[in-house]
């Protein structure tokens, strides 16, 4: 009797401070800052997918869309700081002195900022993802499916991100078919679908039976549909706006890490750090493929994404060499983050130079 | 039965009320709206228009805001006054902020009182220089200045990015599309210690006393108000048209410089893309709205900042999507230029006997 008592008493105790622990838990409150709607199906539609993860894990979370990055996003991380939020994903490169800038004033909010460099602060974490891991998967595929040898490819920006996204590609497509070349279009916008659609229209005339996309709007895949080609999805999976043409997708999956991250603020484990996930880890996810792609190019693509996912393969590995013949990685070798990080050369088979 | 009578002179009266008519008139669609959206209209117009500037925090970014779009409208109030219609401020604000963070980028490893002055000169000359583009092109060759002040902004916008992704870029910066940071004698001095208000509020007060001095004192303001009124009546008088295009263009210019100098000097600190969302096509709204009106404009500023921090502020409490911020600053142009109806025309009521 006495023995039950003290069991029951113990077990209610245990079981009390477990409510406890969970109220706890349940009381972080997530926020996120947009650059975009949450309606454009690329970059700030995926993060929102993201945040609801987090949501479904049973914290709390707020996002602001649309922030631009000229003075105002400042305002809106204090007044996101200010209003009992614990963590602060700002998702959008732009942000990362505004981040860092707040992050000095509230040191006992987390602060993750993606696509960043700069952590001036011991509560500011920044994150990334191994696109180029997916980008070597389209290439495999675009390599083994062109019949003009030529593939077209909309890039936004000369950033390092950029220009590693199209080598991982084009080397991935060398590998499949030696002639390929790949045409490249800048249309130094993010998101901006009159411009992506002039951009793929161009490359179209220029022979490309494939374009591929840094960019985030639909407007590329649709053209690709109306003219016959192939493209592929860029952050989601894009099958739906141009079933024929989308091969398949490089999805950015952030769900996982946000709802690890927000998990840790809550359990006190929250620390800084650098984090670049690829396939392995899940971050990047190649959506389902297309009809079109046959069996044993099929298999190719399961194979790469399976020894990129363990790490037998790197999308980087020598011998590389660059537009001008010179070795970039020797024979055997892989490239380093840090060469990737920095990366402003294309490698051999791309036409045209990086605008300077 | 009431009838619709054409005024014999605009009412002076209407003209500024119509600025307080259509705010209200903005504040009941938008509770309306706001209701058909699922939100409680009072609460939202609370977190919209009251808890952003509550704190004194709030109301210090209530001026920053208002600093820049109070700037630019004084400034195009010289060019609508006078029949001039400079859309392009957008692209002069990015003019002179590239002429300005280039002269600031020279100076970046030095210290010196005299840099400041140098990088503020430099902006405001910026702005002037792209703004006698469309004014050159009106007088000398007679183009629309509304079409070529306009496209004027998207390459001002093009150039800043070719800049800041080329050459400009931080060399330490892994090629990502923005400069070094500014070094700290080419920004503008904060007021207080926490609080991001600077030292060029007092820019856009300076820019209100001249323009109302400028309007109301001199034979200019007057010429610029007689072409306002009638282009051919000033030619009959005798004024020197060209001139005064031209002199109202470069004001406009300078000034929407200066806001452009304002904000990479002020609260950023460097050159990136994004250095204004769009003050130049606001501030339009701005002038109009403070009926071009040196005072009216202070009192315009502040009520179009305000739909800025509201929409931020409205998202974070209530999940309002923060783009209702835009519709309000079109409901109010909207209901203004409607209600710019009754200036000209009056309601009648006539009794049935007659």
């Amino acid at each position: 009797m006495h023995k039950l008592f003290i069991r029951s008493f113990v077990s209610s105790l245990v079981f009390l401070f477990t409510l406890t622990v969970a109220a706890v838990a349940k009381d972080v409150k997530a926020a996120f800052v947009y650059i975009g709607p949450t309606g454009d199906h690329g970059w700030t539609y995926q993060h929102d997918v993201g945040r609801k993860a987090v949501e479904a894990a049973g914290f709390k979370t707020t996002y602001v869309e649309g922030v631009p990055e000229s003075a105002d996003a400042e305002r809106v991380l204090r007044q996101l700081a200010n209003s009992g939020h614990d963590v602060i994903f700002t998702t959008s490169f732009g942000y990362m002195n505004p981040t860092n800038k707040v992050a000095k004033e509230f040191p006992n909010v987390k602060f993750e900022h993606a696509t960043g460099y700069k952590r001036e602060h011991p509560n500011v974490a920044t994150y990334a993802a191994r696109f180029y891991e997916g980008r070597a998967i389209l290439g495999t595929i675009a390599g083994s499916m062109t019949k003009s040898n030529v593939i077209g490819y909309v890039a936004s920006f000369p950033i390092p991100e950029v220009i590693r996204g199209i080598n991982s590609f084009t080397l991935a497509a060398q590998k499949v078919n030696p002639n390929i070349k790949t045409k490249i279009v800048w249309a130094f916008t993010w998101y901006d679908p009159g411009k992506e659609a002039e951009a793929a229209k161009a490359l179209i005339d220029q022979g490309a039976d494939i374009i591929a996309q840094h960019t985030d709007s639909t407007a590329i895949v649709q053209i690709a549909e109306k003219a016959g080609v192939y493209a592929f999805g860029q952050a989601s999976d894009m099958d739906k706006f141009a079933p024929k043409a989308v091969l398949t997708s490089v999805e950015n999956n952030w769900g996982p890490y946000y709802v690890e991250r927000v998990k840790a603020v809550a359990n006190g484990t929250w620390n800084q750090k650098d984090t670049w996930h690829g396939i392995g880890d899940g971050m990047v996810v190649i959506s389902d493929l297309d009809s079109a792609i046959p069996s044993n190019v099929r298999s190719k693509v399961k194979k790469l994404q399976a020894d990129l996912a363990s790490g037998k393969v790197h999308a980087f590995t020598g011998p590389i060499y660059d537009q001008k013949g010179n070795l970039m990685v020797a024979e055997g070798k892989t490239a380093d983050d840090g060469m990737l990080a920095g990366m402003m050369t294309y490698v051999k088979g791309v036409e045209g130079d990086i605008p300077k | 039965m009431i009838k619709i009578v054409k005024r014999d002179q605009p009412s002076r009266a209407i003209f500024f009320l119509t600025p307080v008519l259509a705010i209200f008139l903005t504040l009941v669609a938008g509770g309306l709206i706001f209701y058909i959206l699922g939100f409680k209209p009072f609460e939202a117009l609370k977190f919209f228009f009251i808890v952003p500037i509550a704190d004194k925090y709030g109301f210090s970014e209530l001026l920053l805001k208002a600093t820049p779009l109070c700037l630019i409208a004084i400034g195009l109030s010289f060019c609508f006054k006078s029949n001039n219609w400079n859309i392009g401020a957008e692209g002069q604000l990015t003019f002179g902020a590239i002429v300005s963070g280039g002269v600031a980028l020279l100076f970046y490893e030095q210290q010196g009182f005299y840099i400041l002055p140098i990088v503020i000169l430099a902006g405001a000359i910026g702005g002037m220089l792209y703004a006698s583009i469309p004014a050159i092109l009106k007088t000398y060759f007679n183009t629309n200045e509304i079409l070529v002040s306009l496209m004027l902004v998207y390459v001002s916008k093009l150039i800043l990015d070719y800049l800041v992704v080329g050459p400009w870029s931080n060399p330490e910066g892994f090629n990502f599309p923005e400069t070094r940071q500014f070094s700290d004698s080419a920004r503008l001095p904060l007021l207080f210690e926490g609080l991001r208000i600077h030292a060029g509020i007092f820019l856009a007060l300076a820019a209100v006393v001249i323009s109302w001095f400028v309007f109301y004192k001199t034979y200019l303001g007057f010429q610029m108000k007689v072409s306002g009124f009638s282009l051919k009546t000033a030619k009959y008088a005798g004024y020197k048209g060209k001139k005064m295009i031209i002199l109202v263009f470069l004001i406009s210019g300078a000034c929407a410089g200066l806001a452009g100098v304002g904000e990479i000097t002020g609260p950023i600190g460097q050159l990136h893309r994004e250095v204004s969302p769009d003050y130049g096509f606001t501030a339009i709204i701005v002038a109009f709205l403070g009926r071009l009106h040196p005072v009216g404009i202070i009192f315009a500023s502040l009520v179009v900042a305000i739909t800025y921090l509201g929409a931020e502020t409205a998202q974070i409490f209530m999940q309002i999507p923060k783009y209702t911020g835009q519709v309000f600053q079109g409901m109010i142009l909207f209901f203004l230029l409607a209600s710019d109806y009754l200036l000209f025309f009056k309601f009648k009521f006539i009794g049935s006997k007659k």
